[in-house]
């Protein structure tokens, strides 16, 4: 096997681990229940930037070098805080702590960057303005840096997304990756029902930023986006397609599974399929 | 900068937004700073520092949640960073990302209201800013400035940058500005200062009024009533000693502001004064909680009683009636 599919092959184990931690940390949240869908259709793409593009050091999470990732759609936090487990930074201990009374691990990111948490997320469509202003204080600095803003499909409602996407490409940001996850469901329906973005890799492009659409659970596919080298001077926006909920029969496409409480039963089963899934 | 009466002249013509400017331009020889606007660069005065700084210059167009959210950024990346337009769109376009960014993530910018209170009265109250004080004060951790002139208002740009906070710096008046200081003073965040210290009526007064206030206490010695007038430049912190000791040697408190009368320097000082024993009554003078017909900035402070002659009448009536 070459070192690239090992490694692939490495990101796709942690994603299986990290969807064991998200079931454990659903059933321990209990009556608070988590965000579970949107939390399950990031898990490639915050495993593979953890896992293999980052450039981070553990043993100092404040390294001034070091890559940044914002989750902007907060509500997504069971996919980051268990790529922070899976680096090192969150022990599972604190993990199983998730929204409990003193736990620093709330339903939505609060920061704390000796945790690996760069920002404080919840209120939609404010990841990317402030994605913008440490791309441009890497290039006002002269830093290699790069800056990955996780974005919502539904997200992409706010008019302030807009306000930032816009403003990305005039400042010449090509440090900045935007990657909407796009999952086609938000809160109370489909983007459809509730708000089209319609074609939404034309909408970033028309803002004038290098667009990819991708295969949001694609591991590979994910990995050698990221790894390319850019010559580009525009921001890039990769449009993962994905499926909220992904992992599990129950929550697939299921938007009962937007914000849940999990029964024993359910994460019974879900561990079985996970077992089923190891090929 | 040079605080001498030739300046404090020149500023007052010029009005506290290109003061700002002005004070930009020297902050940027020696800081590593940013300044943002949102298409406003010339309404705040910093077309020179555009010209002179272009590096630490950066306009994010009509979009002040993006404003915000970058020199939300940049500060936590280390950068001193000024944000600049009027007051309605600085304070409240963008509040929650100034909640989020600033209060909950305490990220330090130095916000600045451009044309706040009622000056700009003639363009309507879209661009009047009779709020910005009392929603900014209910977030936690931002400093809150008024400058009484335009000479504060360097003193005030140029504590901003070293204070530890974020700062709303909340300018008023047009140009032509009557002058309150026309030599250096020691201004310090927090501290209210006393400008005559004589009588049993304390005015309390911010920004625009502070002047009107020392003009209303001259009526008012004209007829046999002394008042202390107290230049209450910072809104938050409120300077809760100076309200103490205010309170023990006043029959009333004044306070007067080019602002709501919900929520601003009112608001403050009696959110203190309730928790005192014998705090004496308070006397609420500032802009009543409506929208009415706008207009020219004079016609609107003479029509709510925001005159020296009028402020000294209220005030007249208050105590006589106590």
């Amino acid at each position: 096997m070459s070192e690239k599919k090992n490694h692939i092959k490495d990101i796709k184990i942690m994603t299986k681990r990290m969807r064991k931690n998200i079931l454990d940390m659903s059933l321990s949240a209990g009556a608070e229940s988590s965000h579970f869908g949107g939390g399950l259709s990031i898990v490639e793409i915050t495993a593979t930037l953890f896992g293999s593009i980052m450039n981070y050091d553990p043993k100092n999470p404040e390294w001034e070098d070091r890559d940044r990732f914002i989750l902007s759609k907060g509500h997504g936090v069971l996919g980051y805080y268990t790529a922070l487990h899976e680096i090192g930074l969150i022990s599972k201990n604190d993990l199983m702590e998730f929204e409990k009374s003193n736990s620093y691990l709330l339903g939505h990111p609060v920061m704390n960057r000796k945790k690996g948490i760069e920002f404080s997320n919840g209120s939609l469509g404010m990841g990317l303005s402030v994605g913008i202003g440490v791309a441009l204080a890497a290039k006002k600095q002269k830093k290699n840096f790069k800056i990955y803003v996780l974005i919502g499909d539904g997200e992409c409602n706010e008019g302030s997304v807009w306000e930032a996407a816009m403003s990305a490409p005039n400042f010449g940001l090509n440090n900045i990756t935007a990657i909407i996850d796009k999952n086609n469901l938000q809160q109370t329906g489909t983007n459809k029902e509730i708000m089209s973005v319609e074609n939404i890799a034309k909408k970033w492009e028309s803002f004038n930023w290098d667009v990819i659409e991708l295969d949001g659970h694609d591991i590979e596919k994910l990995h050698e986006t990221f790894s390319n080298k850019r010559n580009s001077s525009k921001p890039l926006a990769i449009i993962a397609n994905t499926i909220k909920g992904k992992g599990f029969s129950f929550s697939e496409n299921n938007n009962d599974w937007h914000h849940k409480v999990m029964s024993k039963s359910q994460y019974e089963l879900a561990l079985q399929e996970l077992e089923k899934n190891d090929n | 900068m040079i605080i001498d009466e030739k300046n404090s002249k020149m500023w007052s013509m010029i009005g506290s937004r290109a003061t700002f400017g002005l004070t930009m331009l020297e902050l940027g020889k020696e800081n590593d700073l940013m300044v943002l606007t949102a298409d406003t660069s010339t309404s705040a005065g910093l077309d020179r520092f555009k010209k002179t700084y272009p590096e630490k210059f950066l306009d994010v167009g009509i979009a002040e949640q993006n404003l915000i959210g970058i020199a939300a950024g940049l500060s936590s990346e280390g950068i001193e960073v000024f944000t600049a337009t009027f007051g309605p769109f600085q304070t409240m376009r963008c509040c929650e990302q100034i909640k989020v960014n600033v209060g909950y993530m305490k990220h330090k910018i130095c916000m600045v209201g451009l044309a706040s209170g009622v000056v700009l009265g003639t363009l309507g109250y879209t661009h009047c800013c009779i709020e910005d004080m009392s929603i900014i004060r209910s977030i936690p951790g931002i400093t809150i400035i008024s400058p009484a002139d335009c000479t504060e208002t360097v003193k005030a740009t140029q504590a901003a940058i070293k204070h530890k906070n974020s700062i709303y710096l909340r300018l008023t008046g047009g140009m032509n500005q009557p002058v309150v200081y026309n030599k250096d003073y020691n201004f310090e965040i927090g501290k209210g200062i006393k400008l005559s210290d004589k009588g049993d009526i304390s005015i309390i007064a911010t920004g625009t009024m502070v002047h009107k206030s020392m003009e209303a206490a001259k009526i008012l010695e004209g007829k046999g009533m002394s008042a202390k007038v107290i230049n209450m430049h910072t809104i938050k912190p409120i300077d809760e000693k100076l309200i103490d000791e205010l309170s023990k040697d006043s029959k009333l408190l004044v306070t007067v502001e080019e602002h709501s009368v919900i929520g601003g320097l009112g608001s403050a000082v009696a959110d203190f004064k309730s928790t005192l024993n014998n705090a004496p009554p308070q006397l609420f003078i500032g802009l009543p909680n409506e929208y009415k017909k706008s207009g020219e900035y004079s016609d609107i402070l003479d029509n709510y009683g925001l005159t020296a002659e009028k402020i000294s009448q209220t005030i007249e009536n208050k105590y006589k009636s106590l």
